[in-house]
């Protein structure tokens, strides 16, 4: 019910397919997805382990919610130890591909090992076969997908797969499927092809029945209602995508700019959403084409582009003149505010790359900030970058070194280190805007002081969708705290963290908690499954999974030393807007959230909050 | 008053509640694989296109089914009994439309039977994108939109 309580192991090694029943009792504690797979995963593997040896392994898992009615009920993830950070990873992926490995009856699939040559997993319901893969390695996520499909004849059959980047190593490379959604960060993909394993194909026709299907059907027509009704979920984000940030955001002073050295852009409104739906003169049609949604997903952010036929990047190549994955305003800010480039249609072109190859458009674009910042500084010379112009703002360095980046060529193979190993490699560590090896997201910690914070104790390395206290600070949701004070943070960043593990253990969207309370969240579930799913329950998941998260990375190495920001964040003060002349407080902040965890003022759990938390 | 879906492929977001809410009515299960209806992604153009039965008044299916499994229902739904249905599938190869699809699983044939004058589809689309209206009148919004959009030209010149 809700879990099909079945698992597939994967041997890469010796090239076998084993199904496993689901531990129900680490199901009661860590509920699905996030937490259930961190839970096995830390329960298989050393934490020492190198992420791109035979040893680590790499959990594919859904939520109990995945596949059912419950708007957004279309998440999976990619549990592994990353290999950007080296750290505990979970990456959180839409589209339909969960969705169908639910109805083909597995909950998730581990792999383990390493494959002797290249391989592809099908799945066409109970069974599940590893297939040579040697017409595929080599090619493209597009390529992979169309082809399997046609190898198959089943245009049904749902495909995650990796691109060239994950096959040459780019250390941020991440897991596509359907075309254009990604389990994209921390370097998922890279672990996938040191298995040498190129592609999931899945197809299921057996379906996901839920526990109380009459509770279930009120519950979820009453949570779709508080959706439709929101101006956030039900206007702003179907009409203009995340996106609808880029702006707000630029005038809140927190959009980080050139390497994080301004936090203002003044191309901002050329590469927002109010650009995206501006028709261009070429064909009087505007980038954006219309909005998408994930499977089972009522409010629909997606964006779908096209680039204008006439831009310098699509001119002559006819197979870029579609419709496709457009910017989300992450992706819009990695590739342009972060080096300086406002040309909406080449940072479209990159993010096309970005899922054609399969890699972060985060990370990928804050790395090439950091070496624009390098290059003026005369550390990076055109005889590093094979005769590349790496001037802030130059858009046809940007979009010619995701093309290298994704295939590992020329100077994009050093741009595929990431920041930190790139900057360590021409000496200047102190440039790499990350956490954990981890690159930041869109927002800057000076001026959002919560989001410091959340970036500084992410258990991924930075990033926003572990505490996305931008929710609070500025846009008032549940309810609006100050962004220039660190006052309470710490409180609010750990009620978010707890929530968001709940949310992504579910198999349900993040972008749902702009409208709804766990109060909203919790009827949903506890119809769903067996058990008793309260709030209470749910939170307690959610601080559960966080500190497994942590045990795990200290297992690994890390020290409460690592939950800190670069220099630039805590000493240069931010130069222009709202939070011209602060800092971030993090060691103000850090202590208080500490004892608020339970955690000694090293950062490490106490024996008492394990124990309460039955770890 | 006889009453059809109207498929507006303007409106869908390609999210595919209308095949849960379709599989769940008729099979107790979420499983896109025995919706009746199905949401087509047309990738490289961005369009998401809802299709299903149009319940033809001279049916395809109903006339070719040697068993007389499908009758009409007051609803106009031409509708497939299990209990009479021999899986021959003469009626998915009869039907011009291809809405008219095998079951592996039960060994029968599945097609809309607009649940009774309650589509579940219709209920579950979040956007507007399925609706179950007047069978007279399944162009009238197509016809406003259009009398509006030419009217303003004429006012333009006036």
């Amino acid at each position: 019910m809700s879990w099909t309580q079945k698992i597939l192991r994967v041997n890469l090694t010796k090239g076998t397919c084993t199904p496993e029943p689901l531990n129900m009792e680490w199901a009661d504690k860590y509920l699905g997805q996030r937490g259930l797979a961190t839970k096995y995963l830390t329960e298989e593997i050393d934490p020492k382990v190198d992420p791109l040896s035979p040893d680590n392994k790499l959990i594919v898992a859904t939520g109990p919610l995945t596949g059912t009615a419950a708007a957004t009920g279309g998440r999976w993830s990619v549990i592994t130890k990353g290999a950007l950070t080296g750290a505990i990873a979970c990456s959180n992926s839409g589209g339909f591909f969960g969705a169908e490995l639910k109805f083909a009856g597995w909950d998730m699939v581990i792999f383990e090992g390493k494959s002797k040559k290249p391989v592809y997993l099908l799945i066409q319901d109970d069974e599940a076969t590893l297939v040579d893969a040697a017409d595929y390695w080599g090619r493209t996520v597009w390529e992979t997908e169309k082809g399997l499909k046609a190898e198959h004849q089943d245009p049904q059959i749902r495909v995650a797969s990796i691109g060239q980047a994950g096959e040459v190593g780019v250390k941020f490379a991440g897991i596509v499927n359907d075309l254009h959604r990604a389990a994209g960060r921390s370097g998922v993909g890279t672990v996938m092809g040191s298995k040498n394993l190129k592609a999931i194909a899945v197809r299921g026709t057996k379906g996901i029945a839920v526990n109380d299907q009459a509770a279930f059907d009120i519950a979820t027509s009453a949570a779709k209602a508080v959706l439709a009704e929101n101006g956030v979920t039900g206007e702003g984000l179907p009409a203009m995508g995340t996106q609808v940030l880029m702006n707000v955001i630029n005038e809140t002073g927190a959009l980080p700019t050139r390497n994080h050295r301004d936090s203002q852009f003044e191309g901002a409104n050329d590469i927002s959403a109010e650009a995206m739906a501006e028709p261009r003169r070429s064909d009087g049609k505007p980038n954006l084409v219309r909005n998408g949604a994930c499977f089972s997903c009522t409010i629909g952010c997606g964006r779908i582009s096209t680039i204008n036929p006439e831009h310098y990047t699509v001119k002559d190549r006819e197979q870029y003149q579609i419709a496709s994955g457009g910017l989300e305003y992450e992706a819009a800010w990695a590739l342009g505010a972060a080096n300086g480039v406002n040309d909406l249609d080449a940072l479209t072109f990159a993010n096309f790359i970005c899922n054609e190859q399969g890699f972060d458009p985060i990370s990928f674009g804050a790395t090439v900030g950091a070496a624009m910042e390098m290059f003026e500084m005369g550390v990076i010379t055109p005889k590093d970058t094979g005769g590349l112009d790496l001037t802030w703002g130059n858009a046809e360095t940007l979009t010619t070194l995701a093309e290298l980046t994704g295939r590992g060529e020329g100077f994009g193979a050093e741009i595929g280190l990431g920041s930190k190993l790139l900057c360590e490699k021409y000496g200047h560590p102190d440039l790499s805007m990350s956490v954990k090896g981890q690159e930041f997201p869109a927002y800057d910690a000076r001026g959002i002081q919560g989001m410091g914070l959340t970036y500084a104790t992410s258990n991924r390395g930075a990033c926003h969708l572990r505490g996305y206290t931008v929710a609070s600070e500025v846009l008032g949701i549940p309810e609006k705290t100050d962004p220039l004070s660190s006052d309470g943070k710490a409180g609010l960043v750990i009620a978010f963290q707890d929530a968001t593990g709940a949310v992504d253990s579910a198999g349900l969207c993040v972008f749902t908690t702009f409208a709804w309370s766990m109060d909203n969240i919790a009827p949903q579930i506890d119809a769903a499954c067996v058990g008793d799913w309260s709030v209470e329950k749910l939170l307690e998941v959610g601080e559960r999974v966080w500190n497994l998260e942590r045990k795990f990375n200290l297992d690994a190495g890390f020290t409460g030393k690592d939950d800190t920001l670069p220099k630039r964040l805590l000493k240069d003060a931010a130069k222009s807007g709202p939070a011209e002349g602060k800092v971030s407080e993090l060691g103000k902040m850090l202590p208080e959230y500490y004892s608020l965890r339970g955690w000694t003022k090293d950062g490490v759990p106490t024996n008492d909050t394990l124990s309460r938390l039955v770890l | 008053m006889e009453k059809a879906l109207v498929l507006d492929s303007g409106l869908c977001t390609g999210c595919e509640q209308c095949e849960v809410a379709c599989s769940t009515v008729h099979e107790g299960v979420s499983n896109p694989a025995t919706s009746r209806i199905k949401v087509f992604n047309f990738h490289d153009e961005g369009r998401f296109v809802p299709y299903t039965c149009t319940q033809c008044d001279e049916a395809w299916c109903m006339q070719a089914c040697p068993v007389d499994a499908i009758t009409v229902a007051g609803t106009g739904a031409k509708v497939v009994s299990d209990t009479l249905c021999v899986g021959c599938k003469v009626c998915t190869i009869a039907c011009p439309f291809g809405t008219v699809n095998y079951n592996p699983a039960t060994g029968k044939v599945l097609k809309c039977d607009l649940c009774d004058g309650n589509p579940a589809c219709a209920a579950a689309c979040p956007t507007g994108a399925i609706t179950y209206t007047d069978a007279s009148a399944t162009g009238y919004a197509k016809m406003q939109s259009w009398a509006k959009a030419t009217d303003a030209g004429a006012q333009a010149s006036a």
